[in-house]
């Protein structure tokens, strides 16, 4: 096992209205088995003991399904590697010496809550403008009582595997969130359970996102790029396509 | 449901409208550049040309009215666009660089304001100079018409002009190295297939016109105007 020391310049800020800084540090014996936020724990226990405040992070499982631990690393959200959430990351792709910068994602619509931590619920508000439908609950129906063809599911599907965490933003030189909305949207109107809200879903979708204060989308396919789980920009095209449907 | 006005001034309305409108200028350029070569053909072909537009009479103005709204509108919402990411994104990144692979980011996409603010500036001076310039008159079909072919000619042969234009064309050509697959994209085409057909032939079609329109300016002022080989005078 290599142990490889590895420098950080990490960003620090107290809070949304305390203007933020960056931070160096220096770890030493980082294994190349640890995961990039297992780097940041023995960051954040070296910090303790010294009695400094913690690296704020957002993280949940670790095994890239949550889309919590969205930050951007040397530049790119969630590092350098394709269809790889940052918790995802291994030591193993750095080599002994390195400088790492790590930023959170910056957009207004994602305002810094501490350090690496940002507040993402614009996401939720853009969900709660449309991204369900509604039926009446109770007991479950049948699974094969609509019959969905294969190809429809499996793109339904694809568009689904969004985790929300918001890289796409994060990398977009626009900062649009044309890609989560865009699979939120695809998803739920490629299916016959979203049909009945599909117009309705398009436009309050659309119309909170620019809410919201995100960007416009100028189709760089960065987003598509750092997607975690490789979401594809035909998303996008979707809804936009949905939309025109919508308003004629 | 937003009416169609609304519709058209949300984020994802306006994309689609740039997308419109940026195809239909790339229709404008084609055939900009085929009346353009009429300056090889015939000493009376590009007068010709000339003419035959401005015999058009009512049906040139709604052309040129057109031309100017769509113009207008691509140019006034690739600049709120612009405008429009600075708030989205107060603070920039300390490093920043893209994830390559499926990403279009580069030289091209990441210049299009840039681009796009010098083709605006450009068109003002372009249409000063050769819509509404001093132009003699020559006689084509017994009738007296512009004589636009020697405007050309004596315009490019001031290197001003000439490696001015030049420029400008290779910013046109970087423009639409971006701008021809992404007004597909904005149009709404998701094959994935498609889509990388659809890049290389705007990358190759976006190269082609800007050679096509920066070779007459070059030609003219190294072939010495009505002296170069191409270029018949009378």
């Amino acid at each position: 096992m290599s142990l490889m020391t590895i420098n950080l310049k990490v960003w620090r800020q107290k809070n949304a209205e305390t203007p933020g800084k960056f931070e160096d540090y220096k770890l030493d014996e980082v294994s190349e088995h640890m995961s990039f936020l297992e780097m940041l724990d023995v960051l954040n226990e070296k910090l303790i003991k010294e009695g400094k405040d913690p690296v704020e992070f957002d993280y949940d499982c670790r095994e890239g399904i949550c889309g919590s631990c969205n930050m951007v690393i040397n530049g790119r959200a969630h590092g350098p590697k394709h269809k790889t959430a940052a918790c995802q990351l291994h030591m193993r792709t750095y080599n002994d010496g390195d400088t790492i910068v790590i930023e959170p994602p910056r957009a207004a619509a994602f305002p810094i809550v501490k350090d690496l931590v940002v507040d993402r619920s614009a996401f939720d508000r853009i969900i709660e403008a449309g991204g369900y439908i509604s039926v009446k609950t109770g007991a479950a129906p049948e699974a094969n009582l609509i019959p969905v063809a294969q190809d429809t599911s499996n793109d339904a599907f694809d568009y689904a595997t969004c985790i929300g965490c918001g890289g796409c933003v994060a990398a977009c030189p626009n900062s649009s969130a044309a890609l989560f909305t865009g699979a939120k949207i695809a998803h739920l109107n490629s299916l016959p359970q979203g049909q009945p809200e599909r117009d309705k879903r398009t436009i309050a979708m659309v119309n909170q996102m620019e809410k919201e204060g995100f960007g416009d989308c100028s189709n760089y396919a960065e987003c598509e790029a750092v997607c975690p789980v490789g979401i594809s920009i035909s998303a996008i095209a979707e809804m936009r396509r949905d939309y025109i449907k919508a308003i004629f | 449901m937003p009416s169609l006005i609304e519709a058209f001034q949300s984020q994802v309305g306006r994309k689609i409208l740039t997308g419109l409108t940026g195809f239909l200028l790339v229709f404008f350029i084609i055939f900009h550049l085929a009346g353009n070569l009429a300056i090889f053909g015939d000493p009376d072909a590009m007068n010709s040309y000339s003419q035959f537009l401005h015999d058009l009479g009512p049906l040139l103005w709604v052309a040129r009215i057109g031309l100017l709204l769509i113009f207008v509108i691509h140019a006034y919402i690739g600049i709120s666009i612009w405008i429009n990411k600075r708030k989205a994104r107060p603070q920039q990144y300390k490093v920043y660089s893209s994830k390559g692979g499926p990403s279009k980011q580069g030289l091209s996409s990441r210049s299009m304001a840039f681009t796009g603010i010098v083709l605006l500036i450009f068109v003002v001076f372009h249409i000063n100079t050769f819509a509404l310039g001093d132009m003699d008159t020559v006689l084509i079909d017994g009738r007296e018409t512009h004589d636009v072919k020697t405007l050309v000619i004596d315009t490019f042969q001031n290197p001003i002009y000439a490696f001015g234009y030049t420029i400008v064309m290779i910013l046109l050509g970087a423009h639409l190295g971006h701008g021809i697959w992404s007004a597909f994209t904005s149009l709404t085409l998701r094959s994935k297939k498609a889509s990388a057909t659809i890049y290389t032939i705007g990358v190759v079609a976006a190269v082609l016109l800007a050679v096509g329109f920066l070779f007459i300016p070059l030609y003219i002022y190294f072939g010495g105007g009505c002296d170069a080989a191409l270029i018949n005078c009378n």
